[in-house]
């Protein structure tokens, strides 16, 4: 009597996809490009192409010298970010990418274990919440540049400055989506918890923290992404090491194809560790059903 | 199989429900006013009785089976059970939900587990009582599939025996077959009253289902609306075991008539037309 819903959704997926196209051929939509992309049948090949329409639209707007409000005639084309990226690879990348990786996976590390810990602390207990709740409301809208003289006055060295800033990024997403996924635990779950004899530590281990998973994986998700938003920020105190220090050195020294560099190069850090902290969320889920409800 | 019948050898001396002059109010804070949800409710149920609270919606019958689990509190009057007054849930008052009430992160073995984890049992008591459960109502051959892998009446028997594997003096069941089609529905009520049969502990069974009701239980209770009362108990004489052929015979449609008749006045209230 199991449901085999893989199978059964993949039939599915391909009647309403057949379906789509269809409907799309006759009204003869495939004449527009966004639309015939997006019914290219390999998900890998559409990726692929949405890359290269993004550096081609880029070099391209760069070479016509494009200037109508937003004015690409200074920006440094891929082509001279690529150039500066070979340039960099051939230096000492290394020792910067380490650097700042270090930083962002300590800072995001500590977030984690307090967001967490401390969402769901304040998600299920009143008192707590009122003990704390206001004053990090009151820190949370800060932005992270703002930190900084405070950082440079409240830590021993720039190094634990620069992971705090990382850490605030982090933080708060994760503290949010905590709290607000303990708050939202199923009432019938809990009811089922307590009729089945359930302590109150056994109704957090096992049916509220489980219950607020998918929160936290998103939470944890948006902090990765944040403690990389807030690199270049944090390393503004850094003397000499570090993607975001580069990015804010070319700045200073207004070399504009290492700083396009920089940024894209923090992108995609934030990219694939946004990626793996999916991943290894998922892999605590095993009991999620994942589908896009879009044809 | 005998083996379920003596580890639960309790409950055949345990499951005395008393319910002395209950009214629950619910507050509203609207121009109605305050609720009155059920008014001075009292009966008496004995151990091993399987009792339906029947009646149509609006007359309070889940409103009991919460103040019997414990999930609420009443207004006046008490709910006793074993003599002892019920203050909050607790693992002698098992409880099946309508629908969804599998912990989706747990297996179907794990979600039985659960109530033997909680109160400490052994691991390899729990493994063999489980599985025992488990075969019991045919879904050892699932028992590593997470609810959303199973079907709803899979699901429906999870709960059941998830309420069961921890020897309740009384199992209350709220509407746990309306979610399912026909015929898994009667599947179910036949199994339930053959698991019934061997472990003997009092069920109270909510539901707007006549034949569901008389198929199942010893008594009927017909609950009334506005406020929510019993109107009137119906005892069913039906020869046990029942099965399909049971819902055929004569006793059997004149009782339903007896109850349609009851329920049709109170579902004329509760929608305003009588």
């Amino acid at each position: 009597m199991a449901v085999s819903s893989k199978s059964a959704r993949k039939t599915k997926r391909k009647k309403y996809s057949a379906l789509g196209s269809k409907f799309l051929s006759q009204q003869s939509l495939s004449k527009l490009g966004i639309v015939s992309l997006a019914l290219i049948k390999s998900r890998n090949l559409r990726r692929a192409i949405s890359i290269v329409l993004f550096f081609g639209i880029w070099q391209f707007l760069c070479v016509i010298q494009f200037n109508f409000f937003i004015n690409f005639t200074f920006l440094p084309p891929p082509v001279e970010v690529w150039n500066a990226t070979v340039e960099f690879f051939s230096g000492n990348a290394p020792v910067h990418i380490t650097a700042s990786v270090q930083r962002v996976l300590l800072g995001f590390g500590i977030a984690a274990i307090l967001g967490v810990s401390l969402g769901i602390l304040i998600g299920w207990f009143r008192q707590i919440e009122d003990l704390v709740f206001i004053p990090l409301e009151l820190l949370r809208p800060i932005p992270a540049v703002a930190w900084i003289p405070l950082a440079i006055l409240m830590f021993p060295n720039a190094e634990s400055g620069m992971v705090y800033i990382t850490f605030l990024g982090a933080f708060f997403p994760i503290l949010i989506s905590t709290i607000r996924g303990v708050e939202s635990t199923d009432i019938v779950l809990l009811r089922v918890g307590q009729c089945l004899g359930a302590k109150q530590l056994h109704i957090l281990k096992d049916i509220v923290v489980p219950g607020a998973m998918p929160n936290i994986a998103s939470g944890l998700v948006i902090g990765m992404g944040n403690a990389w938003f807030c690199l270049v920020t944090a390393e503004i105190l850094a003397g000499r090491f570090g993607v975001g220090y580069l990015t804010w050195e070319s700045y200073v020294t207004s070399n504009y194809p290492p700083i396009v560099m920089g940024m894209l190069l923090i992108g995609l850090m934030g990219l694939v560790s946004t990626l793996i902290v999916d991943l290894l969320t998922k892999l605590l889920m095993p009991w999620r059903v994942m589908k896009k409800q879009g044809v | 199989m005998a083996t379920l019948a003596d580890k639960n050898v309790s409950a055949l001396v345990k499951g005395s429900v008393e319910i002395e002059n209950l009214s629950v109010v619910f507050k509203r804070r609207d121009q109605y006013g305050p609720l009155q949800v059920l008014e001075s409710t009292s009966f008496k149920i004995n151990p091993g009785e399987f009792i339906c609270l029947l009646g149509p919606s609006g007359c309070g019958k889940s409103t009991i089976l919460n103040l019997i689990a414990g999930f609420l509190k009443p207004t006046r009057g008490q709910v006793l059970v074993d003599g002892n007054p019920v203050e909050k849930p607790g693992a002698d008052r098992g409880f099946v939900f309508q629908q969804y009430s599998l912990l989706p992160w747990k297996t179907t073995f794990e979600n039985v587990e659960f109530g033997l984890k909680v109160r400490g049992i052994s691991r390899v008591g729990r493994t063999e009582l489980v599985n025992d459960y488990l075969n019991r109502v045919g879904l050892y051959k699932h028992r590593h599939s997470y609810p959303h892998q199973l079907s709803g009446g899979m699901q429906q028997r999870a709960s059941i025996v998830r309420a069961l594997v921890n020897s309740p003096s009384v199992l209350l069941m709220d509407e746990p077959f309306a979610a399912l089609d026909a015929q898994t529905r009667h599947m179910m009520q036949e199994l339930l009253l053959n698991i019934w049969s061997d472990l003997k502990s009092t069920v109270i069974f909510v539901t707007h289902d006549i034949e569901e009701a008389i198929f199942l239980s010893d008594r009927i209770l017909v609950m009334g609306v506005r406020p929510g009362h019993i109107k009137e108990t119906v005892v069913v004489n039906l020869e046990r075991p029942r099965h399909i052929d049971t819902m055929l015979s004569p006793a059997f449609v004149n009782l339903n008539r007896q109850v349609f008749e009851l329920i049709r006045e109170e579902t004329l209230k509760s929608m305003e037309l009588g």
